[in-house]
């Protein structure tokens, strides 16, 4: 147990959380104490970050290789128009510190790639995934269950959200018990062309910043083992199970995939620089 | 025995738009291949040439994965819903 104490301006930040059951002071210290790293600071980034730096999460970590383009304002809450041109990771730090300017806010302006994924991820307690791409959510998954960390998974097509949580570990799930490999170039849409309606990944990332919180505070009951649904036209939410696959390339009985694969892009965004 | 078949997004081209769509048949493989009957194509990136299923859009009955049943033979009855779901990465 933290014995930290809070400052008079933590406390009035906080009281909200501060006075609520099962948060109160003793889960606010836990955020203040812990570390998040969200991968992708775009449509689902937007809201993770912005509601988990608002919440006290310690140190977050943003990570995005873009720049700020026209088009992604219809979504991506965190960027402005006077941002357009700048890198993703510059504006998302200076808006998420006018949030809130008393924690710490660490940007990793780069792809993610096999060779720096680990130094990336190691420092941080918790890694929820935003990113837009199968390559990268592949190898975010098989670097979390490398390193023994809880992944917050959210992802969202058109006008339907997935949401659930990974947790590392003997014989729980991870996305490759539920996908083992990703979808060959041409069975699925690029996600450019396939449009996204603006609200949905406020709907997805504000779930995922949901299960980081409880996570951290070891709260409630997390989605791990089941797979949210949400469908934003029919206004419908569905869930179904996820089990551990005993077949598993990354975590079941007999392993084939023991180290990071950097896969090939075929969704509209390089997996590997130009 | 009709079941009815939840379609996401991506499928939904094949069945005039519908999100939910009802087929026929004792199995998961006799209901997948109504809805082909009435859909063409609509199957094609669920079931794989060799009659199996494909591994990267996965297919529940209500809500248990069907590889954890009988997969193509998984026996389905009325009031049942088949689901099929997808990877999906967009961010």
């Amino acid at each position: 147990m933290s014995d930290r104490k809070f400052t008079e301006e933590e406390v009035q930040r906080y009281s909200r959380h501060i006075i609520l059951p099962n948060v109160g002071g003793a889960g606010q210290r836990k955020l203040l104490d812990s570390s998040v790293l969200i991968i992708g600071a775009g449509g689902l980034g937007s809201p993770i970050a912005m509601y988990l730096a608002a919440a006290g999460v310690g140190k977050i970590g943003i990570v995005d290789f873009d720049e700020v383009d026209v088009s992604n304002l219809q979504r991506q809450i965190l960027h402005t128009n006077a941002d357009v041109g700048r890198s993703k990771v510059d504006s998302a730090l200076e808006h998420l510190r006018a949030i809130n300017p008393t924690i710490e806010i660490v940007g990793h302006d780069t792809l993610l790639f096999s060779t720096n994924v680990f130094e990336v991820m190691e420092p941080y307690d918790v890694i929820v995934d935003g990113t837009d791409n199968f390559p990268v959510r592949y190898l975010v998954n098989d670097a979390t269950q490398f390193l023994g960390k809880p992944l917050v998974y959210g992802s969202i097509y058109q006008f339907e959200g997935q949401a659930t949580v990974f947790m590392p570990g003997k014989e729980t799930p991870c996305y490759r018990c539920l996908f083992p490999t990703p979808p060959p170039p041409g069975t699925v849409p690029s996600c450019a062309e396939g449009g996204v309606f603006g609200v949905l990944p406020g709907v997805i990332g504000s779930i995922q910043a949901t299960e980081a919180i409880k996570l951290l505070t070891g709260e409630g009951e997390t989605l791990e083992g089941r797979l949210l649904l949400y469908d934003a036209l029919d206004l419908s939410f569905q869930e179904v199970k996820i089990r551990w696959d005993a077949d598993c390339p990354v975590c079941g009985k007999e392993p084939t995939i023991t180290e990071l694969i950097d896969y090939e892009q075929f969704c509209g965004v390089p997996a590997r620089p130009e | 025995m009709p079941v009815q078949v939840k379609l996401p997004t991506i499928l939904r081209k094949h069945a005039g738009g519908e999100p939910k769509v009802t087929a026929d048949g004792a199995t998961l493989r006799d209901v997948l291949g109504d809805l082909e009957a009435k859909y063409p194509g609509i199957t094609k990136n669920v079931v794989s040439e060799d009659g199996g299923l494909h591994r990267f859009i996965n297919v529940y009955l209500n809500d248990e994965d069907v590889r954890y049943l009988g997969s193509l033979e998984t026996e389905v009855g009325e009031g049942d819903t088949v689901s099929i779901l997808p990877a999906v990465a967009g961010g």
